[in-house]
Formats: C-alpha cells, sequence, structure tokens
C-alpha cells in the first residue's frame, strides 16, 4: 500500500507479531521443556519460563542419547546430515542432466521420457514404497547410507523445475557457444550450471528440507540403531513402553534437530529469493 | 578474410521448402546485405554459412574450403545475433575470451587481443562490468568485440541492430561501416531495414519467399530492380504501382483511359503489351502543364526537408505517394497536374513481374 497512514502501518504490525508469537509459540514451548529436569516437566502446570538445566540436557542429547536408544543425538544428526545432503545434491545433479538432455538434444522418445517422468510425479511416494523397498533390499542396500538417499534421488519436480529454467534460456546462447566452439559439456559446465545457480539455490533450500525431514523411508529400511536419522530417533525416543519418556532430552533432541534446516534457510535465503524471483536471463 | 561461394543452397525443414536456391559469390573483404521482409528465409541462409542449419543441398564454401559438414566452430566465422546472446554469468572481458580459451590460445595473447578489440570499441572501461549493467548500444559492441577477436574470416551479422533505439541504432550502423572498412573482413549481413541494407553493403541481396529476386549495388537496385517485388522494397517510401498499356509503336505508356507518358527508346518490341508501371515518389513531378495524370490530393505529411503527398489518381482511384520538396505549399483537396521522366519510368511484365529490359 502507498497511503502514509499510521494506524495501518501499526495494525498490520500487530497482526504480524501475533501471527509470529501465534507460530513461534510451540517451539519456544519445545525450548522450555528441554531446559528442564523431568520431574519439574510432569508437574502441573507445565512451566513456561526456560529452567536451568539447559547445558546438561543438551549433553546428554548429544553424547549419549536416551539411554534406551543406544545411539547419540550426534551420531544422528550426522546420518540425517548425509542423508539430507546426498538426498539434495543426487537430486540436483541428476534433474540437471535430464533437464538438459530433453531441451538440448533431439532423440527419439524425447517428449515421451519426458511425459514419463513427469507422470511419477502425480505418484506419492508411499505409492511406489512397497516395490522400491523390495528393490532396495534385494540390493542389499537396507541399513546404510546408499539404502537412505538412493532410492529418493529421482526428482520429477526438479527436472521439471530445471526445464523451464533451460527452456527460458534463448536459443542464441547455445548457437553463440557453439560458434565459440563449446561442444555441449563444455556448455553445460560453463554456461548453464552458472546461469541456473540461483535457480540451484532455491532448489538445494527445498530439497534440503524434503531430506532432512524424510520420516517414512528411513523408519522403513533401518533398523541398525546406529543408522537412524534424527527424526526417527525421536519417535523411537517415545516408544519407552510403561516407563516415563525422557521428556527433557527428547526436546532437546528437537530442538537440535531444527538446527540444521534454520541455518540452511538463514544463510542461502537471499539466493533462495533471487531464484524463485528472478525473471533476467 | 575470405572468398564465400554460395552455390544453389537450398534448405528444407521436413518437406516444406524454405529456401529455393540461392546463388552468391561474395569477394574478399566484401559487405553483403542480405535483405527482405520477415520469413523470406534470409536468416536461414545466414545460419547455413554459420553452420547452425544443415544444408539441404548445394554447396557453400568459405576460403575454399567446402564448409557443408564442418561444425560452426571449424568454419573461422563469427556471428553477431540480434539479442547480442552475451553469456550473462560473464565479464565481458570473458565473453570476449571464450572463444579464446576453448582454443587454448595462450593467457597473454586472449588479453592482448581483448584490449585491442575494447580499445576499437571503446570498451576499455567496462571489461569488469556484466553484460547486464551495460546500455544496449554497449552490449552491442561487446557482441561485436566478440567476434572481433576471433579475427574470423567471415563475419556474420543477424539483424544486430534491431533491438536498439532510431537514434543509437543510425550510430552503430555507422559503426559497423567503419568497422568493417578498418578490418577488411567479408562480412554477411542480415536485415528487413532497407535503409540498413542501402547505407551498409557493397551488394544486396533481396530475398523474397526464399527465392534470391536480385543481387547488386544499392545503386544498381534502385535505378534497375529486375522485379516488382524488388522496386517495391527498395525505397522509401516505396514505388507506385499502375496498371497501364504499352502503346502500339511502344514510344509511349498508356494509363487506362487518362492519356499517356513518353517512354525511352526502345520499347517497341513490347508495343501493345499490358505492363506494371512503376513511379518513385520522388519521381513524380508537380508540373503546370496540361498533363495526363490528374491527381487530387488527400493527406500531407510534412516532413520539413520535403513533403510526402497522398491521394487518389484515375477513374479507379488508385492511391499514389509524391514527395516534393519542403518548399512547395500544397494542401488537401488541391488538384494537382503530375508528370515523370520518361528515364524514371520502370515498366513490369504484368504477368511475371519481370522488368522490360530494353
Amino acid at each position: 500500500m502507498v497511503e502514509n497512514r499510521p494506524w495501518v502501518t501499526y495494525l498490520t504490525h500487530i497482526m504480524l507479531v501475533v501471527g509470529v508469537l501465534v507460530m513461534a509459540f510451540p517451539i519456544y514451548l519445545t525450548f522450555v521443556a528441554s531446559t528442564h529436569t523431568l520431574p519439574e516437566l510432569l508437574d502441573r502446570p507445565m512451566p513456561v519460563l526456560p529452567g536451568s538445566h539447559f547445558i546438561e540436557n543438551y549433553t546428554t542429547a548429544l553424547t549419549s542419547g536416551v539411554k534406551e536408544l543406544g545411539v547419540s543425538v550426534g551420531r544422528m544428526m550426522f546420518n540425517s546430515l548425509v542423508m539430507a545432503l546426498g538426498i539434495t545434491i543426487g537430486k540436483i545433479s541428476i534433474s540437471l542432466l535430464a533437464a538438459f538432455a530433453i531441451v538440448y538434444f533431439k532423440f527419439r522418445f524425447r517428449m515421451f521420457f519426458f511425459w514419463l517422468i513427469f507422470f511419477t510425479l502425480m505418484l506419492p511416494v508411499e505409492v511406489r514404497i512397497l516395490p522400491t523397498y523390495k528393490v532396495v533390499a534385494d540390493l542389499g542396500m537396507l541399513d546404510n547410507y546408499a539404502g537412505l538417499t538412493l532410492p529418493l534421488i529421482a526428482s520429477a519436480t526438479a527436472t521439471f523445475l530445471f526445464r523451464q529454467v533451460f527452456l527460458a534460456v534463448p536459443d542464441e546462447l547455445a548457437e553463440a557457444a557453439r560458434i565459440d566452439g563449446a561442444g555441449p559439456v563444455r556448455f553445460f559446465f560453463d554456461i548453464l550450471v552458472p546461469m541456473t545457480r540461483t535457480n540451484m539455490a532455491a532448489m538445494f533450500v527445498i530439497l534440503f528440507i524434503y531430506g532432512w525431514n524424510q520420516y517414512l523411508w528411513p523408519l522403513l529400511i533401518t533398523t541398525d540403531e546406529s543408522m537412524y536419522t534424527i527424526i526417527i530417533g525421536i519417535n523411537r525416543m517415545l516408544a519407552v513402553g510403561d516407563d516415563f519418556a525422557e521428556w527433557q532430552v527428547i526436546m532437546a533432541t528437537t530442538m537440535l534437530s531444527m538446527l540444521p534446516p534454520v541455518v540452511i534457510v538463514v544463510s542461502m535465503q537471499k539466493l533462495f529469493v533471487k531464484g524463485l524471483t528472478e525473471t533476467e536471463k | 578474410m575470405a572468398e564465400v561461394l554460395i552455390k544453389d543452397v537450398k534448405k528444407s525443414f521436413g518437406k516444406v521448402e524454405v529456401v529455393h536456391g540461392v546463388n552468391c559469390n561474395m569477394e574478399d573483404g566484401e559487405f553483403i546485405v542480405i535483405v527482405g521482409p520477415s520469413g523470406c528465409g534470409k536468416s536461414t541462409v545466414l545460419r547455413m554459412i554459420a553452420g547452425l542449419e544443415k544444408i539441404t543441398a548445394g554447396e557453400i564454401s568459405i576460403g575454399g574450403r567446402v564448409v557443408n559438414d564442418l561444425e560452426p566452430a571449424e568454419r573461422d566465422i563469427a556471428m553477431v545475433f540480434q539479442n547480442y546472446a552475451l553469456y550473462p554469468h560473464m565479464s565481458v572481458y570473458k565473453n570476449m575470451a571464450y572463444g579464446l580459451k576453448i582454443r587454448r590460445m595462450p593467457k597473454a595473447e586472449i588479453e592482448e587481443r581483448v584490449q585491442k578489440a575494447a580499445k576499437i570499441l571503446e570498451l576499455s572501461e567496462f571489461l569488469n562490468r556484466k553484460p547486464r549493467q551495460l546500455s544496449g548500444g554497449q552490449r552491442q559492441r561487446v557482441a561485436m568485440g566478440r567476434a572481433i577477436v576471433r579475427e574470423p574470416k567471415v563475419f556474420l551479422f543477424d539483424e544486430p541492430l534491431s533491438n536498439l533505439d532510431a537514434k543509437l541504432r543510425v550510430q552503430m550502423r555507422l559503426e559497423i561501416r567503419r568497422l568493417q572498412k578498418r578490418l577488411g573482413v567479408t562480412s554477411v549481413y542480415v536485415t528487413h531495414d532497407q535503409v540498413e541494407a542501402m547505407t551498409l553493403g557493397h551488394r544486396l541481396l533481396v530475398m523474397n519467399d526464399g527465392n534470391m529476386e536480385q543481387i547488386g549495388t544499392p545503386i544498381d537496385l534502385y535505378e534497375r530492380p529486375k522485379t516488382v517485388f524488388v522496386a517495391g522494397f527498395i525505397g522509401s517510401p516505396s514505388m507506385n504501382f499502375l496498371t497501364a498499356g504499352i502503346s502500339a509503336d511502344g514510344t509511349a505508356v498508356e494509363l487506362s483511359g487518362e492519356g499517356s507518358l513518353p517512354l525511352p527508346d526502345g520499347f517497341s518490341k513490347y508495343g501493345g503489351s499490358e505492363v506494371t508501371l512503376g513511379l518513385r515518389p520522388e519521381h513524380i513531378i508537380v508540373t503546370e502543364k496540361d498533363s495526363p495524370i490528374k491527381f487530387k490530393v488527400d493527406m500531407v505529411e510534412e516532413l520539413g526537408a520535403d513533403s510526402l503527398v497522398y491521394g487518389y489518381f484515375g477513374p479507379e482511384n488508385t492511391i499514389l505517394a509524391i514527395r516534393v520538396p519542403g518548399t512547395v505549399k500544397i494542401e488537401a483537396d488541391m488538384n494537382l497536374q503530375l508528370t515523370c521522366e520518361p528515364q524514371n519510368l520502370h515498366l513490369f511484365d504484368l504477368k511475371s513481374g519481370n522488368r522490360l529490359e530494353v
């Protein structure tokens, strides 16, 4: 809005603040819970101010984790990181190459392949999870990083996005490169890849969070605790039967598990926004 | 530097033939402009010389070497595109150096060539900028710089000025001309703008609908257009066309029921035939004497130095355009008498549209 009316500014800011409070409150409670001892948490009413056991709880989480689980949060974070990065980098590289082939090369059944990729967009992971599991199991990829990342690497969405980006690149650029003597591989690495940098950054953010938050797939294929991802870990921590779950450690773990995506988003925010909005090629 | 020979070159896309056979011998250092309306196949011809399109039939050779099956990079050509096609993420320097780098030229020599080209094009202070930080004219110059540093045998220009505003276009036109003269590199330039074509080219190749209509010097095309198409395309405003007949003895051309204009000698063999008569607006003279062309003024466009007068002529109210000096005051609804010198009459066969040669 262009009008300069003070009360509009106040109103919009109040609404923003209320919105932020509503969104942030559960996270705040999680943080509060991660700084108390278990008995304090189980007391009623639950505390709403941070307690004094911050260092203790986080140290426990990072080093030993919940007693019954037998794996530290540090280890699970590392697993999650490997999985998220593996999926992200894999997806971006494969989609870039696939989109490059579809846009810049003429071969038989080109459109057929494109539509084939496009149709898989419409199938949710859950639909093809059984056959995928069977294949991964037969290949002996249960309980290792390959099994965690490879099946999730193929991505119709990213291929489609990069196809659109490449289509927006003027043909003359490819022709100019040809006249300059650049072959397809050079053209791809010297020109296309640098030109799609911002789009890649946007994809990186989206895919990293996608990879980090994977739940169903790692739940299915990991049985060895040392391969648990942090998301699975949190879930397993709750399965304690009749005992009390160690809420203070679980909450600390939850806070920790939120950190990497936040770091990625914050550090790549500028590129991310540019990648989604920039039109100039 | 080299000569470019185009021998009966044809191009089909699928079953549709879009270029029906072009022949042209371009001499070393010559500036050839291919001109024609959009869709006439002029860009396709250029792209075949560049190697961006396959040649369906015929042969193209550059500097005595047949290039039909060579990749663009091996043809020793450089091309300037309409939208410049600069690499947006590279600096001006890198844009110019990219082709040389791929050729594995030593760094020092690349540096030297780029600096030299930048100096010629007055780009020295912009070498570290990205293309988007430059104005249209500067981008255009970078695109030319990229062509120059390659020191190719042939320059190819694909409508390089059409993205610029009118004033800049005139300026860049002069620069291209000066540059070509200075470097002496054989150049092929495609445009749909006939003024650009007339001012730049040593010779013009006029194309229409995939056919080569005529090739010749600008003055040649202006004074002796071979077909009605060339006559109408070259010159601005374009030539007026009237249907007329040549008198039985071939000494005059008869305008439908309005009298006749005398012809120069040599038309007796065409006596009695139906023709299309072409009159350039600037060749039509307003006269006080009794004349066969009675003209009623409809509109006047005053341009200062001269005025364009549009009006009707004859029983069919054919629209004619004439150009008169700005000092002659003409207003709408005036009745004028017009005439034209015999040597300025252009006669074309009514059916084939070909010029009647004396």
